[in-house]
């Protein structure tokens, strides 16, 4: 009994294997073009104060290492691997120290002016700023479960009423328990708008709804939040997948589709852009919990592998902790001794 | 045994070349390979090293076993070398000597501490105890309203008090419990950063007020280098008792499991692997060795084939395949159940030959649709019989499903060749050298 389920457990997947190798085709969805960018306000460069405990955790580790002064095999493989605690992952860690090396500095100092320009260089050069196109725009959030989703809706949303911005948001987590409630309670607080739906009920729906009462009532953004769902599980993709087509189907367009990824998450972050930048066509990425020790180093790997551009980074749990994304000022923060 | 790594680790020997035992350039050289693989699942940096060092004293001048090749033959070690990080042995509860058992729950924000109290409640409560949730988490907005609609949907009460501090709260909770006689307590504690000083000594002070037999930290299995910096310090300001894993469900490969594990010293208890009420599963440190090591889960295979597949049906199906009259409509019937079983991409990563190869392939349920549409645009005929296919059926089945002939030619050539290989399957060639059937029941615990 147990040799004929393991014969069949393998034959079905066997089987599968097989498919696999047709499922390959039809690949490749076209990027999107952006026009009509509207920048947000920029925040006070308080970046390398917030991310002191970061800065604290990765220079130090650098700044003995680049102290030490020779700069043999081993200088290199140390530094390979500070890239890698700092969760940049080894396939961009090992390209980041190639290139890094290969700029032949002479001393530490030299070494970290290289480094620098190799991480900055590993990242996107897309545009950073917030598109908000159409009338009323839409920003989709989406992300796996726990990642801080509704708390940055809530940052976002803060953001854009400084801007004179008129927002509402849509509820469209109907599946976590009281996910509605937390919404309702930031939205309070920040002082915009808020449509929900029934505990369970289609999250289309409640996206639908909070278009057409923003275009009704003359609200010019709507931020629209999505129940956390693993990337690996294809049902809920699915169903993502549909408030997006519902999303577009009225809107024309989705501004912004942004991903939320947890700054502590590590090598699995990489996974998680590509699926949902599957289904849903990711323009953005918002990293939160960098006020931790996390190094937040997945977002040099993400930029480097996807060419996804990180928007915005969490840096607390203040409504003002949302700071918008500079990779120049990221990486000096990240490597300050 | 062990595929997804002694691909890299057999090209790695090929070169190196030693014979009956393993020299110590050998095991340098492969423990290299060891290495990326591990930080490539997120164990941490110094917790590799530490680990490494381990298995390179065990590996050196190890006699090479006659049924492995070298590369398998460390592998071996190194999963050894897991499972015991891992720590062996399924770990119960405590049991207090007087009623109740308070479980404290704590955890970075975003970790799954509501979700996982709920779900600990859920068991609790299926073993006939008669527990109770505490909502002290105060911070997060709705973490309360949160609890209590998971409260009522599993039957358990919760207690809450939105006037007090949580050490207060917590206080009120177990006398309530007592005068109520439930038998366990579990609080849900609000997520904190471990450097946030206020919120952990706030975590101390519920701590001390709850004095808890069982203090369980809530890690993301997703978690990057980080879970050693979570654990330390959490362990700072409460003593812990034990772990629980959630998000398992994902694909991620789980490395901060060796981490806070090596870290703390502390069991795993539970894992989660999945967003029900009752997606609360024991720990196995052989399948998260397995899972870690990308050697794929044989074992959670075949368990979730069990949930779909029975006996007579299983044994059908394999006399097809051994006869090679396994065809399209069989294969539609299997494709059903596989889709049971759930998304390919994870029955594939639980695959240790298949993993391998393709591991890097991104598998798309949706796409399968595709493949399921040609076939379902077929007769039933010719699902029986694909020779009768010209060119003529093979554009009707194109437009019926949406895809180009050449697509339903893809597929015809495909499915042949994937007949030949399942005969091999059932006829008994293993498509996995060294996988050993006897043992992979070994560890089963239901």
């Amino acid at each position: 009994m147990d040799l004929i389920l393991i014969l069949i457990a393998v034959a079905a997947v066997a089987i599968v294997a097989g498919v696999v190798v047709l499922v390959v085709w039809g690949r490749g969805r076209d990027g999107t073009s952006r026009d009509g960018a509207a920048p947000v306000a920029q925040a006070p460069p308080d970046l390398k104060e917030k991310l002191s405990r970061t800065r604290t955790a990765i220079g130090s580790r650098l700044g003995s290492l680049m102290g030490s002064g020779r700069l043999d095999d081993s200088f290199w493989d140390d530094l390979e691997e500070t890239l890698i605690a700092a969760d940049v992952g080894v396939t961009t860690a090992a390209a980041v120290t190639e290139e890094t090396r290969s700029r032949r500095p002479q001393d530490g100092a030299a070494a970290r002016a290289a480094l620098e320009v190799a991480l900055v260089g590993a990242m996107s050069d897309e545009d950073r700023s917030l598109r908000l196109i159409g009338n009323p725009a839409v920003v989709l959030v989406v992300g796996v479960n726990g990642t801080g989703k509704t708390t940055s809706i809530a940052k976002l949303a803060a953001r854009m009423r400084a801007d004179q911005r008129r927002v509402i948001l849509a509820a469209a987590d109907t599946f976590r328990a009281a996910a509605d409630d937390q919404l309702r309670v930031w939205a309070d607080r920040v002082g915009v708008e808020v449509v929900t739906g029934e505990s369970g009920s289609d999250p289309a729906a409640v996206a639908y709804e909070t278009y057409q009462r923003a275009a009704a009532e003359g609200y010019d953004t709507v931020i629209v939040d999505t129940a956390g769902r693993l990337q690996s599980k294809s049902n809920l993709m699915d169903e993502l997948g549909k408030v997006a087509r519902v999303l577009r189907r009225e809107a024309g367009e989705i501004g912004e589709v942004l991903l939320v990824l947890d700054g502590t998450t590590g090598q699995n972050s990489i996974g998680q852009a590509r699926s949902f930048a599957e289904a849903v066509g990711v323009t953005g990425i918002v990293m939160t919990k960098l006020d931790g020790t996390a190094r937040g180093g997945i977002a040099v790997a993400v930029e480097h592998d996807l060419g996804i551009p990180v928007k915005f980074i969490g840096v607390g749990e203040g409504v003002d902790d949302l700071i918008p994304f500079d990779p120049t000022e990221f990486v000096e923060a990240l490597l300050e001794p | 045994m062990f595929e997804a790594l002694s691909d890299q680790l057999n090209d790695t020997f090929a070169r190196l070349r030693s014979k009956g035992r393993l020299s110590e350039t050998d095991v340098d050289a492969a423990l290299r390979e060891v290495r990326i693989a591990l930080l490539e699942a997120d164990v941490n940096v110094s917790v590799v090293k530490s680990m490494l060092a381990r298995v390179k004293e065990r590996a050196v001048g190890a006699e090479v076993m006659k049924s492995l090749t070298p590369a398998q033959q460390l592998i071996k070690i190194v999963h050894e070398e897991l499972i015991v990080t891992l720590g062996e042995d399924e770990a119960p509860l405590a049991r207090p000597a007087a009623p109740p058992l308070v479980i404290l729950i704590a955890g970075l924000q975003g970790s799954g501490k509501t979700t996982t109290a709920a779900k600990l409640a859920r068991h609790l409560k299926s073993k006939g105890r008669r527990p109770m949730l505490v909502a002290a988490d105060l911070q997060r907005p709705a973490a309360i309203d949160q609890l209590e609609k998971l409260g009522v949907r599993i039957g358990v009460p919760v207690y809450t008090d939105r006037g007090v501090k949580a050490p207060k709260l917590v206080k009120g909770a177990l006398k309530a419990a007592r005068s109520d006689s439930l038998n366990v307590v579990i609080i849900d504690t609000a997520g904190r950063l471990q450097i946030d000083e206020d919120l952990m000594k706030e975590l101390a002070a519920v701590h001390k007020a709850a004095d808890p037999d069982e203090v369980l930290l809530v890690l993301d299995a997703m978690t990057g280098q980080e879970a050693v910096n979570v654990a330390n310090g959490f362990l700072d300001y409460i003593d812990l008792t034990g772990l629980i894993l959630t998000k398992l469900d994902g694909d991620a490969r789980g490395g901060a499991a060796i981490s806070a594990r090596e870290v703390t010293g502390r069991p795993i208890k539970f894992v989660g692997v999945g967003e029900g009420i009752d997606d609360l599963d024991a720990f196995y440190p052989e399948r998260m060795a397995s899972r870690i090591l990308g050697m794929g889960d044989v074992l959670s295979l075949i368990e979730k084939a069990e949930t779909v597949y029975d006996e007579q049906e299983a044994e059908l199906a394999a006399a097809k395949m051994r006869d090679a009259s396994f065809d399209l409509e069989d294969f539609l019937d299997q494709f059903q159940q596989i889709k049971k079983m759930g998304p390919l991409q994870q029955l594939v990563g639980m695959l240790p030959g298949a993993g391998t190869a393709l591991r890097d392939v991104e598998i798309d349920d949706r796409r399968l649709g595709r493949v399921e549409a040609i076939i379902r645009s077929m007769t039933q005929t010719e699902r029986r019989d694909p020779k009768l296919l010209n060119g003529s059926r093979k554009r009707r089945i194109a437009s019926g499903s949406g895809t180009r002939p050449q697509d339903v030619n893809i597929l015809l050539k495909q499915f042949a060749e994937m007949q030949k290989m399942m005969k091999d399957i059932a006829g008994g060639k293993s498509p996995i050298p060294g996988l050993s059937l006897p043992a992979m029941g070994r560890n089963q615990k239901r």
